[in-house]
């Protein structure tokens, strides 16, 4: 999309050839397609206005049609102009000078509020040694609380609650519970809510005005389309939060509704949420946030993963066997399983534009490791060192062993010596380069 | 009349006092503008791009619509300022599926086979669980034996949420309770349904983002022991669609037809200001029909999708 957008943009600047500055004219086709890719990716029709129109007046006069490239050149003003619009300071969450420090969670119904509230309290817990009391004010949704007290199960942390339906007493008792117990963090979930529900928008109210937060935080789904800017500008208005919170980032969203919301309330985007486990919770990364509305993917954040299990250290053990042809199958078969560690693999060639193509869209089965890894495990630790010693007797108590086949391993064998030689040509590539020839000439999906 | 006068309910009022711009007469001022000419000026068909694009129509099917307006006024010159104004709704409805007789949206029809069984899916948070409560009460309602299968065995209290619902609606469930395998209580939902002689039964399955293979695959798996129990169930698969999602609906509807060829949407919290206008491009390209509309969190907010009225609330009135 990326690649689409940019040569699209050159296109529309090949009817241009011959004129050296941009004026008001040749640059309509251009500043349309722009439009038209924030628009996909559901940028609010206003904003997506307001952002060309900037853009326009930014090149205006300037020379990039004597660009070799200036679709890319184009492209590149746009992503960056995104990212200045995202804002660059991190943006933290307030803490009280004396305890408890309290937030608020608000938003829409199903934007996930409550998964958002236990993941805020086990990064409260862990990464700031906070000790958290989470208050259950949603006192409509039915087993809203008892979801909240599930989660609060799972990272250890109590939960207050009253069997009234009276959000604003919840709010209120959990703060002087927090006090007495000596617990430095309440974080309030409160009821999904429509922005035009005049009572439900009175209660959030009613509770803010009852427990002064230090910190308001707005729940947004990453999916939402044009309606953002109505819901942030009415909570805002209502609540005057600090900060927003996107969730679900780990869909293939293109998630425009970030740069609608940013546009039109200019608070700061704090967390997002990749994930449905408690520890998907991570910073908000301007740059990465307009690759992704750009149709780029979230290339960095797979790198990111990548890393985490391939530490360097170990990346240039690894390098080093390889060049001197000492890669055998226990390095081999670790590689399978850090790989395994990194998450549902097919989840995450997703998370790469194009890469399902790369892979020659062939089905990705994470079952796929599994003959590999018991073949290997059939192994003596000689036979895993010297694959060479692997005659036609070995091979056919191995494939007992592992419960395959004699044609089963010799075409593992033969994958292997494949892949041998290509990581040797790969150990020149750059890092990303390598995570991703690695992931293809990885002998599955056959 | 929009669909929610028509329900009388009174979020109507704040529907139209909301924070978006006012959009009354503008269908109006389109057909006067359209009137007498062979062409459209510019300036209308922005005003139309605008109302299609902030309904989350999306730019490809603005772009269709658009064009078939234009060729149609290039056409049939010196039209009507009525004439032109249906036109454009017919345009519009005409995008829209229509319900397929073995699949009936009226809650007391009859249905081909007994237990006929409706399998409901989505990604998280766009309410499954409720529609499914709605659902299951409005069936009741009509004179049908209805069974719940609370196969979202993942979220924390789902089982508990489904649960009240079922109470609600004075229906039985069919659960094993958190964490157990999503299949085996679809199975265990559709043999239930069919040993009680029960008319319908509804299976609630977990939220699951559509890019997720694994995820995916267990769906298919839940739709797979369904059929082993009844001959050709599930009879309905229905994916939940929440009013203000973006384009990403159009990914979502790709995938879970790819996965469980969904037969039906639902449309849900269309009582805020969101439009809803993604269905028209996923109806028209995935040929599934709209069948219900969400309208608030009451066991009675939930209606049959009307083609007509969708498209003259989308213009505001």
């Amino acid at each position: 999309m990326f690649e689409d957008l940019s040569s699209k943009l050159d296109k529309a600047f090949q009817s241009l050839k011959g004129e050296a500055r941009i004026t008001d004219v040749n640059i309509a086709e251009t500043v349309r397609e722009i439009r038209r890719a924030l628009l996909d990716a559901d940028v609010n029709y206003e904003v997506a206005r307001q952002f060309t129109d900037d853009i326009k007046e930014q090149v205006l006069g300037s020379d990039v049609l004597t660009s070799v490239n200036p679709g890319q050149q184009f492209t590149k003003i746009v992503h960056d102009k995104l990212v200045e619009t995202f804002g660059g300071e991190k943006a933290d969450i307030a803490l009280a000078q004396t305890p408890p420090t309290v937030i608020l969670i608000a938003g829409l119904q199903g934007s996930g509020k409550t998964t958002f509230t236990g993941k805020l309290a086990r990064h409260l817990k862990q990464e700031h040694k906070r000790n958290p009391l989470l208050a259950a004010a949603d006192v409509y949704r039915p087993a809203a609380v008892d979801q909240l007290k599930t989660l609060a199960s799972q990272i250890d942390v109590p939960v207050y609650s009253i069997e009234q339906k009276d959000a604003v007493r919840v709010a209120k008792e959990a703060v002087s519970m927090a006090k007495s117990l000596a617990l430095d963090t309440v974080i309030i979930d409160t009821a999904g809510r429509l922005h035009v529900d005049e009572d439900m928008m009175n209660e959030v109210a009613e509770i803010k005005k009852a427990v002064n937060p230090h910190e308001i935080l707005f729940v947004v789904d990453s999916m939402t389309g044009q309606d953002a800017v109505n819901t942030a500008k009415e909570f805002n208005e209502r609540i005057d939060f600090d900060g927003v919170i996107l969730t679900k980032l780990d869909g293939d969203t293109r998630g425009g509704a970030a740069l609608s919301i940013k546009s039109v309330v200019n608070k700061p985007i704090k967390f997002v949420s990749t994930g449905e486990k408690l520890d998907a919770l991570s910073p908000f990364y301007p740059d990465r946030m307009a690759q992704r509305i750009l149709g780029m993917g979230d290339v960095v954040s797979f790198v990111e993963k990548a890393q985490k299990e391939f530490d360097e250290k170990e990346a240039e053990k690894l390098q080093k066997k390889i060049r001197s042809d000492k890669f055998d199958l226990n390095d081999f078969l670790e590689q399978i399983q850090k790989i395994k560690k990194m998450g549902d693999f097919s989840d995450l060639v997703n998370m790469i534009p194009g890469a399902s193509k790369a892979l020659d869209d062939a089905e990705i089965d994470d079952d796929a490791f599994k003959p590999i890894e018991a073949i290997i495990l059939s192994m003596t630790p000689e036979e895993r060192q010297e694959p060479e010693l692997l005659n036609g007797s070995r091979r056919r108590r191995i494939a007992k062993g592992s419960g395959t086949t004699v044609r089963e391993i010799n075409q593992l064998m033969k994958q292997f010596d494949q892949m041998k030689s290509m990581m040797k040509t790969m150990s020149k590539m750059g890092k990303a380069g390598r995570a991703l020839q690695g992931l293809k000439n990885l002998p599955i999906g056959r | 009349m929009g669909f929610l006068e028509k329900l009388g309910l009174k979020k109507k009022e704040k529907l139209d006092e909301g924070v978006q711009k006012s959009r009354d007469g503008l269908l109006n001022k389109i057909g006067k503008a359209f009137v007498g000419k062979d062409k459209v000026d510019d300036a209308i068909l922005d005003d139309l791009e605008e109302i299609l694009i902030t309904s989350d129509v999306g730019v490809n099917t603005t772009i269709e619509i658009i064009k078939k307006i234009e060729e149609r006024v290039a056409r049939d010159k010196f039209v009507t300022q009525d004439e032109l104004q249906s036109m454009l709704r017919q345009e519009i409805v005409d995008l829209l599926e229509d319900n397929a007789p073995d699949k009936p949206a009226e809650f007391n029809a009859d249905f081909p086979v007994k237990p006929h069984v409706i399998l409901v899916v989505g990604v998280n948070g766009v309410g499954k669980t409720t529609t499914i409560g709605k659902l299951a009460h409005l069936y009741k309602k009509a004179g049908k034996n209805v069974i719940l299968g609370a196969a979202d065995t993942f979220r924390a209290a789902a089982v508990d949420q489904l649960k009240i619902w079922s109470e609600r609606a004075d229906v039985p469930i069919i659960q094993q309770g958190q964490n157990a395998d999503p299949a085996s209580v679809a199975y265990d939902t559709v043999a239930a349904a069919k040993a009680r002689g029960a008319d319908v039964a509804l299976v609630d399955t977990a939220g699951r983002l559509h890019n997720k293979k694994a995820l995916m695959e267990e769906l298919a798996k839940i739709k797979r022991v369904m059929g082993k129990v009844v001959e050709g169930a599930p009879h309905e698969v229905i994916l939940v669609l929440d009013a203000s999602t973006g384009q990403n609906a159009l990914q979502q509807a790709r995938a879970f037809t790819e996965t469980v060829e969904i037969t039906g949407l639902a449309l849900t919290k269309l009582d805020g200001t969101a439009k809803g206008g993604i269905v028209i491009g996923v109806s028209h390209e995935l040929n599934v029909p709209v069948k219900y509309i969400g309208l608030g969190e009451q066991i009675e907010d939930l209606q049959v999708f009307d083609r007509a009225d969708f498209v003259n609330a989308l213009f505001g009135e």
